[in-house]
């Protein structure tokens, strides 16, 4: 990641320039080009041409496609939850990576720790379902809780998956799935902050507040950037325990695009999925570009 | 020589050195501080543990004590009920499930082939891959790299339909292969691998050279040993991924007797419940032992998910 220096930059050493030589580096590429261009990237260039063609005949259809997945009512419902799922996701899990992160780099042996908040990872999503179940239906361990605590209206006992809780439910799944690694990354940025820096801002009286904020935090850049793409990346798979908890049409409050993706192909509406694919992908391409752009200034 | 510079700088983990530094900016530790730390970490430690707790006792009790527990789910009256302990243990339902449902292991050994086969199948791919990027100066290199790096963070539900196309013509829908293939061409490890490849010295590549080794020789008498930890974190990450695949599958294989554990599992409906956990269980025992054999390299891989060169 940052060691560019130590990079070898040679291709082959001149004197031996044999013609065989010179595409040497083609045999070791091939085999993984090759298996990219067939599945993903050649596909996806008849996915575009689709997009753009009627399902069925496959007449031009010009933009017609594109009209009708903006105008189409299940799409806007669909992205707005994503975004908002995204937008509520991924500072609370950065956040709270951070928060617990340092927390646990005060303790002078944290692995018995990080090995409990990394273990949900190995945990399959449908291992889970069944836990969720008896957590956050209307008589789980939620509501029991609450009720002991007295905080359960009378009678009242929500089932929290059937309702715009059900968002929250799909929060709270993919945070404690996903902060063990995002706590292993901040640890691992933690640690490379320069000694030198914090024993000299140390002697000069700094408090340990400024040390955080001015030494620390602006040293950990590198790290957000990772963490971010990473949660971002991984914040499309809690469509596994959403799909399990609540199947194809669960709660409108957690209807996301992956919902949407999958009833189109399941319906065979190709053509709608063609151009909703070839916009969500242009989006997520401009977006990681431009992310790389902000990190490539910033070195 | 780059071999042994590498354990030197991995043989501590990320976590206690990043303890020691943060030691030091945060000067002395006091005893109240400490104590609440640890218990409110202690804390978040059991929510995390928690669900595994209860699949664990729930695959032990037996049918008549979880169907009286569990009353309140289907009916909706009242509350969920639980033990630290089953009342009467029992190993029923893993009996019944390893030796009178031969359909559990069918679907059991189709989740080893498809994570096994696709971990495998990436291997082959990414590890020569992540040689050339780290080896070799090419044109397009760089636009190869930017390439890999969005196919790797592209969701699947974008790439779902031009997946499904190409199967559908080399006829592979509702085979393996339908899963397995496109797993196999992730550029993930690429990234994992690189990164070790990427510290070996040019004058030793160059020294081998001028003794006459060819380049298939020097990739794998200098090149792999350097790449043995990433092709760990690149096994144990791939592994516990493909192990929980729900997507592919449920796109791609229509037969019920192709599905992987990940989709039989909430098939089995609530009343069977002890059942239901029993299966969990076992469906968590091999990404578990995975877990726990490679934390180390898991670690490292994560740490080492930088997505730039």
């Amino acid at each position: 990641m940052r060691n560019r220096r130590n990079q070898p930059v040679r291709q082959k050493k001149a004197g031996t320039g044999t013609s065989a030589g010179k595409w040497v580096w083609l045999g070791f590429l091939a085999p993984s080009l090759l298996g990219v261009l067939i599945f993903v990237c050649l596909p996806f260039l008849d996915v575009v041409r689709r997009s753009f063609t009627t399902a069925v005949t496959g007449r031009w259809a010009g933009m017609s496609n594109y009209k009708s997945v903006f105008e189409n009512e299940a799409f806007r419902l669909a992205v707005w939850n994503t975004f908002r799922f995204t937008a509520v996701c991924l500072p609370l899990l950065v956040g709270l990576g951070l928060f617990v992160a340092v927390q646990l780099s005060k303790l002078a042996d944290n692995q018995k720790f990080k090995t409990l908040f990394l273990f949900p990872m190995a945990v399959p999503a449908a291992a889970v379902v069944l836990v969720w179940k008896m957590v956050f239906s209307s008589g789980g361990f939620l509501n029991l809780l609450l009720n002991r605590l007295g905080l359960l209206a009378d009678g009242a006992q929500p089932d929290y998956m059937a309702s715009g809780a059900a968002f929250w439910v799909l929060v709270f799944s993919y945070v404690w799935k996903n902060l063990g690694y995002t706590v292993v990354l901040w640890l691992a940025g933690l640690s490379s902050v320069p000694d030198s820096i914090l024993e000299a801002a140390r002697v000069d009286g700094a408090s340990r507040w400024k040390c955080f904020w001015r030494i620390v935090l602006p040293n950990l850049k590198g790290s957000l950037y990772t963490i971010t793409v990473l949660s971002f990346l991984n914040s499309f798979k809690v469509f596994r325990e959403a799909y399990l908890v609540a199947g194809s049409y669960p709660d409108k409050s957690m209807y996301l695009l992956q919902h949407l993706f999958n009833n189109w192909f399941v319906n065979l509406d190709l053509d709608k999925m063609a151009a909703a694919a070839v916009c969500v992908g242009i989006v997520l391409f401009l977006a990681i570009l431009a992310l790389q752009r902000l990190w490539d200034r910033d070195e | 020589m780059g071999r042994r510079e590498q354990k030197n700088k991995t043989g501590e983990t990320a976590g206690r050195r990043a303890g020691r530094a943060a030691r030091r900016f945060m000067g002395k530790r006091s005893f109240p501080g400490q104590a609440l730390r640890y218990l409110l970490l202690a804390a978040a430690g059991v929510l995390f543990a928690a669900p595994v707790f209860l699949l664990v006792s729930g695959s032990l009790m037996s049918r008549w004590e979880l169907g009286e527990y569990l009353s309140a789910l289907e009916s909706g009256e009242g509350f969920i009920r639980w033990t630290w302990f089953p009342m009467y243990p029992t190993f029923s339902h893993y009996a019944r499930l390893l030796f009178e449902t031969p359909q559990f292991f069918t679907v059991f050994w189709n989740s080893m082939k498809i994570a096994v086969c696709s971990v495998g199948g990436q291997l082959l791919l990414a590890v020569p891959e992540a040689w050339a990027f780290a080896v070799y100066r090419f044109p397009m290199r760089r636009v190869l790299f930017t390439l890999y790096v969005v196919l790797m963070l592209l969701p699947f539900q974008v790439t779902m339909l031009s997946s499904y196309l190409v199967l559908n013509d080399l006829q592979l829908v509702n085979t393996h292969w339908a899963v397995i293939l496109p797993a196999a061409c992730s550029t993930y490890p690429v990234f994992l691998i690189y990164r070790g490849f990427s510290s070996v010295p040019r004058a030793l590549l160059d020294a081998a050279r001028i003794d006459g080794a060819g380049e298939w020789r020097i990739f794998r008498k200098i090149g792999l040993p350097l790449a043995s930890n990433g092709i760990l974190s690149a096994v144990v990450l791939g592994f516990l991924e493909y192990w929980s695949l729900i997507e592919q599958p449920l796109a791609f294989l229509e037969d019920q007797s192709l599905w992987p554990l990940s989709l039989y599992l909430p098939e089995i409906s609530l009343s069977q419940a002890g059942y239901s956990f029993a299966a969990s269980v076992i469906t968590l025992i091999p990404p578990a032992f995975i877990f726990f054999i490679g934390q180390d390299y898991l670690e490292k891989g994560i740490a080492a998910s930088g997505l730039k060169e």
